[in-house]
């Protein structure tokens, strides 16, 4: 039973409570995935493949902070604190990201002898896109207009993104063994913690039952058959039901991998939180 | 009384039409912001007006030089108190909206135009700034800005850069 409700404007969303809520929980879900992803993109700053690798994997993280920027601003219209507050002053159990986006890049540390994972960052950039394209496109539907309307902007600028990473799948899926082998040790990873990014946490009944989204098997069935389409075309074997972390991210639960990120990405925010930037 | 009032504010609608078709965009400087149709609106309440932005890409860093780039602009003009700029999604820009003869100012700037009229499922052409060959190849779907690609034109062998087509 969908309460099915069109929801213009920040004022009218504010008049129920537990619609706010609802909507609330699933901007934070929206917002610390791309955010928490945007920042381990730019910890490949200065160390991808080669030069043209790092302007564009730097200039997609840089529009995919920008876009987690939106939902911030869209909780901050909600009354939950200044954008810029949510991203850098919670602790890391007051994120609500996918276990997927929080990992390392791989062994070492940025300033301690990185040596990260290409592959694995092929994979999770790609296998991420693949899921916010199919969210996107579920939220042009959203009860809430504000979201259905940066959802048609952000899926305009994500197909580049997808086309980006999809070049980067084939060429390794067709190269040397090395490149395969390491492309498929990749797919694994990642597929210990996929399971979770179609999963609405623990309030997803009332974000389905407002129509803030659609839900949570109609979106895994749509990213998974696209998946298997494009791991098909790409000559991969298809890995079967994807698996989930023994942490929820959903529920705030996290690996350490998180409280790191959280530490050194807001370290300077942290220091003077009113300055102006 | 009122009527003078509107016309007023009609008249200085216009004017700070005019100022915006200085003010450029900070990564192409030879075109206006108005000319890129980034400019959704302006409107002038008593003094105030309130001019809606259409971002080209939302993770633009250049988003922010824009708006104090405007409110500098039009803070300058007579009558107005005060300046607000609001980045709105709706409608969101599409490529479509850049004037037709601005084109030729991007190409001047060694940025090929995206395309017109560009569909789901088209594919990308493009034809190099320099000598107008379509014999181009993609060099890096992500160029200095995210809203533009690196490509290199095989036959003038020059390297350029060219809009994305966002429909």
């Amino acid at each position: 039973m969908a309460d099915m409700v069109r929801v213009e404007t920040v004022e009218q969303a504010k008049q129920n409570q537990e619609y706010v809520q609802a909507l609330a929980d699933l901007l934070f879900q929206l917002a610390d995935d791309d955010f928490i992803l945007a920042y381990r993109g730019s910890e490949w700053l200065g160390l991808a493949p080669h030069i043209e690798e790092d302007v564009a994997f730097s200039s997609m993280s840089q529009d995919m902070m920008g876009h987690a920027v939106m939902f911030y601003e869209m909780l901050e219209a909600l009354g939950l604190g200044k954008a810029d507050d949510i991203a850098q002053l919670r602790e890391a159990k007051d994120f609500r990201n996918a276990i997927l986006v929080e990992r390392k890049n791989g062994a070492g540390d940025y300033n301690d002898n990185p040596h990260y994972d290409w592959a694995y960052a092929i994979v999770r950039s790609y296998v991420y896109g693949l899921h916010k394209q199919v969210r996107l496109e579920a939220l042009l539907q959203s009860s809430y207009v504000p979201l259905a309307q940066v959802s048609r902007k952000m899926l305009t600028e994500h197909r580049y993104h997808l086309m980006h990473w999809q070049v980067w799948l084939n060429q390794l899926a067709n190269s040397t063994p090395d490149a395969r082998h390491k492309l498929e040790a990749a797919i694994s990873l990642v597929w210990e913690d996929a399971g979770e990014l179609s999963d609405l946490g623990p309030n997803a009944e009332q974000i389905v039952r407002y129509g803030l989204i659609a839900g949570e098997e109609l979106l895994r069935q749509k990213w998974l058959n696209e998946t298997k389409e494009i791991f098909k075309k790409a000559g991969l074997n298809w890995p079967g039901e994807p698996g989930a972390a023994s942490e929820r991210g959903r529920a705030g639960e996290h690996t350490v991998d998180l409280e790191q990120a959280v530490a050194t990405l807001s370290e300077v925010y942290r220091i003077d939180p009113a300055a102006s930037w | 009384m009122a009527q003078d009032l509107n016309q007023m504010e009609k008249q200085l609608e216009a004017t700070c039409w005019e100022l915006l078709q200085e003010v450029t965009d900070p990564e192409i400087p030879v075109i206006s912001m108005v000319e890129m149709g980034m400019i959704h609106q302006v409107r002038v309440n008593s003094g105030i007006v309130i001019v809606e932005v259409l971002p080209t890409f939302v993770g633009c860093p250049a988003l922010e030089i824009m708006k104090k780039n405007i409110t500098e602009k039009l803070v300058e003009a007579e009558g107005v108190s005060e300046v607000q700029v609001h980045f709105v999604y709706d409608p969101a820009w599409t490529s479509d909206r850049i004037a037709v003869d601005a084109r030729d100012k991007l190409r001047s700037f060694g940025i090929a135009p995206p395309p017109l009229d560009f569909k789901p499922g088209d594919s990308w052409e493009v034809c190099c700034p320099y000598c107008d060959s379509p014999y181009t190849q993609i060099e890096n779907l992500f160029g200095p800005a995210a809203c533009r690609s690196i490509l290199y034109c095989r036959h003038c062998k020059n390297p350029f850069e060219a809009l994305k087509p966002i429909y």
